[in-house]
């Protein structure tokens, strides 16, 4: 081929065109990937999840700072691998700008080194601790809470206004568990409490019988760390045991999310929580989610309904804050982490790892209307994933695991 | 000594489950060699119909027959019309049965929706039983009579009727048996229905302790194959032993070694397998 003074004129125009592409780009849409899931046992809350996005951007008629927003949907199934990959389809193939989710813990993980390395801003729902800790992530922001931002202001409350000292704790046996019952435990004997018995029951155990005729029941209160319908299941078999005459249980975030009470009889009533969400809280942001969301599906919105809410606000308010220029990834991000939002769980801000800042709630289980609810009976204001700790201290020891902190008051 | 009593007892009621379980797919197993994975998903859709059936009639009973009843037609279209076509392709069958029963935990999960769905204990039974100090579910122990009357009326079947008989000489030699005149294709078929019957109404039976949720197939067809295997295949005998055993072991060994948790239930199973690899009361090995 020769190279003639024509083609050279042609290639230096299509050089230039490519070149002028992003700054014509920054009049679409915007791009925005949803990476839930929608089969396998964590459906329930990503369906939750797709559900209250569609009815954010549906009130906001599709448009953010002005500029349309397009919804890209994939399912993960809950695991890991194929998390990984939709993440990849969803920056490669649908080019997103910004992606809200994954939904849990394993995921997120597996994706944390595509994340970084696609430069992918995100806007995480997963709880896994370290992701803003110990290995924070400059595009990475939470909006929800890590495993044990929730759990340790219901050590506090435990203690000191529930005047608990004796204490069992049980969660599911993986990360998002022991990260929780470490947050707990920590607080809680930090004030003066004792865990006397800690178990970890496996994720898909066949039934709880065993570890209900182990639980000790000369103690003040159990601490439920489950997830999914691990609690609604754990509680029902206590009730057969008529274990819940003996002993009233406390429980995390997702422990008696709306979603599982929503299936859930009398032997729910008066059990203590906390979460950063409940259906109940009396603002005018989320007055109007749940009526917009019970109106089209009938019940509450929990936990993975609000996160995305939660999320979505984050974005619009921040696209309002810098003209819509979500291309501009530095900017953005600076102006999430400097940001404080107006959100459906209250007010929040971010901290400089990334993670939320936010009002946690104490609620407990009531009948209202005929249906079970999560009324707020406390609010501790502006948690951080430090709690009361100072940052630099807590980062210092390892992260929450199985084995930290050590528990050192368990009788056998 | 209660705590021994409770666990005893907890070991006796986790063994009937797993009896309704594993009897069908012990066998489906023993006559048609097939390892049909559809069996998790078959209990789970049993569990689900008993929903359903329950919303209409709030009778455990009534629901666990009617689930019956529908899955084994579910069960015997599977068998008539996809795997009849895979005849002689072990490996096709199994494929396929785990691939149908992706389909059904999908079509499940369309159908009622990702929430856990609770199954209501019949009223007689909702109260604890008290006894020697401790209380203990009442219909826990229902569950363990139901397992036994299962077992006795599935042994009388298969010992003392005709058709037991086919299946019995099914079971040990399908040539033979089909070259003295009896009919192992409709047998097959038979036999099919039998067992997912038996996994429908174990599903619904099940559900007052497990609740209807999506990855109860999964978590329940490991237990299933253990138990099988354990017990040894194609024997009815050893599906009862092998229940009654991977109860004892799993609720023992989660109480004394709580960290073995994950690896107890396959531990006994090893062995066996190890040292004998037909199960505890197998004809041929699995």
């Amino acid at each position: 081929m020769r190279f003639t003074r024509r083609r050279f004129v042609q290639a230096t125009a299509a050089v230039a065109a490519a070149s002028a592409l992003p700054s014509l780009a920054q009049q679409g849409p915007i791009r925005l990937g949803l990476m839930t899931v929608k089969t396998g046992p964590l459906a329930s809350g990503g369906i939750d999840m797709e559900r209250a996005l569609q009815q954010y951007l549906q009130e906001k008629n599709n448009t953010m700072a002005g500029r349309k927003v397009e919804l890209f949907v994939a399912d993960g199934g809950g695991t890991p691998a194929q998390t990984r990959t939709k993440i990849q389809e969803l920056v490669e193939r649908d080019k997103i700008h910004i992606m809200i989710g994954p939904l849990d813990t394993a995921s997120a993980l597996a994706a944390d080194d595509y994340i970084r390395q696609a430069q992918l801003l995100t806007l995480s729902v997963a709880a896994a601790e370290d992701m803003t800790q110990r290995k924070p992530n400059p595009v990475f922001t939470r909006g929800t809470s890590t495993s044990s931002q929730s759990a340790m202001p219901l050590a506090d409350y435990a203690a000191k206004n529930l005047k608990y000292k004796r204490m069992v704790v049980i969660a599911d046996d993986i990360a998002y568990g022991h990260e929780m019952c470490a947050g707990f435990m920590r607080v809680f004997e930090d004030n003066g409490g004792k865990v006397v018995q800690r178990l970890f029951p496996p994720i898909a155990v066949p039934d709880y019988g065993t570890y209900l005729a182990q639980l000790k029941t000369n103690v003040d209160s159990i601490f439920l760390g489950f997830a999914g319908s691990n609690g609604f299941r754990f509680l029902r078999q206590a009730n057969e045991y008529g274990l819940m005459q003996k002993v009233k249980p406390i429980g995390g975030m997702t422990a008696l999310d709306e979603a599982v009470l929503r299936n859930m009889g009398d032997e729910a009533l008066g059990i203590v929580t906390s979460c950063w969400y409940s259906a109940e809280i009396d603002n005018p942001i989320n007055k109007k989610f749940v009526e917009g969301f019970r109106k089209q599906w009938k019940y509450d919105p929990g936990f993975y309904a609000a996160a995305t809410y939660v999320e979505a606000a984050v974005l619009d308010q921040t696209l309002q804050k810098i003209g819509g220029k979500i291309e501009d990834k530095q900017a953005f991000m600076k102006a999430v982490r400097s940001g404080k939002f107006d959100t459906c769980r209250g007010p929040v801000q971010f901290d400089q790892y990334g993670n939320v800042v936010g009002n946690v709630y104490i609620r407990k289980v009531a009948r209202k209307e005929g249906r079970l609810v999560n009324t707020v009976i406390h609010t501790y204001p502006n948690v951080s994933q430090f709690w009361t700790y100072k940052p630099e201290e807590f980062l210092k020891n390892p992260v929450y695991s199985r084995d930290y902190p050590p528990a050192k008051n368990l009788e056998s | 000594m209660q705590y021994w009593a409770i666990q005893t007892l907890n070991s006796l009621a986790l063994g009937g489950l797993l009896f309704l379980l594993a009897a069908g797919f012990s066998l489906i197993f023993g006559l048609m060699r097939i390892a049909n994975l559809t069996h998790g998903a078959l209990f789970m859709l049993g569990a689900y119909l008993g929903v359903s059936v329950m919303r209409q009639i709030p009778n455990l009973w009534l629901a666990a027959l009617a689930a019956g009843v529908a899955v084994a037609i579910f069960g015997g279209l599977l068998e008539r019309l996809i795997l009849r076509k895979l005849g002689g392709n072990v490996l096709g069958q199994v494929l396929v049965t785990l691939g149908v029963s992706f389909i059904i935990a999908d079509a499940c999960l369309l159908t009622w929706g990702g929430d856990p769905i609770p199954i209501q204990t019949p009223a007689s039974l909702q109260m604890p039983v008290r006894m020697m100090g401790f209380v203990f579910p009442a219909y826990r122990l229902a569950v363990v009579v139901i397992a036994v009357v299962v077992a006795i009326a599935l042994y009388l079947l298969m010992d003392r009727t005709r058709i037991g008989a086919m299946i019995r000489a099914g079971v040990d030699d399908p040539e033979m048996a089909s070259a003295v005149g009896i009919p192992v294709s409709k047998l097959f078929t038979t036999v099919f229905c039998l067992g997912a019957a038996l996994a429908g109404a174990g599903g619904v039976i099940g559900g007052p302790i497990m609740s209807a949720y999506p990855g109860l197939d999964a978590d329940m067809l490991p237990l299933a194959l253990i138990v099988v295997i354990l017990g040894g295949v194609g024997s009815l005998l050893g599906a009862f032993v092998g229940a009654f055993i991977t109860g004892f072991v799993y609720t023992f060994g989660v109480a004394l070694l709580p960290d073995l948790a994950y690896v107890i239930l396959f531990l006994p199973m090893i062995l066996v397998i190890a040292f004998r690899p037909r199960g505890l009361f197998g004809k041929f090995a699995a």
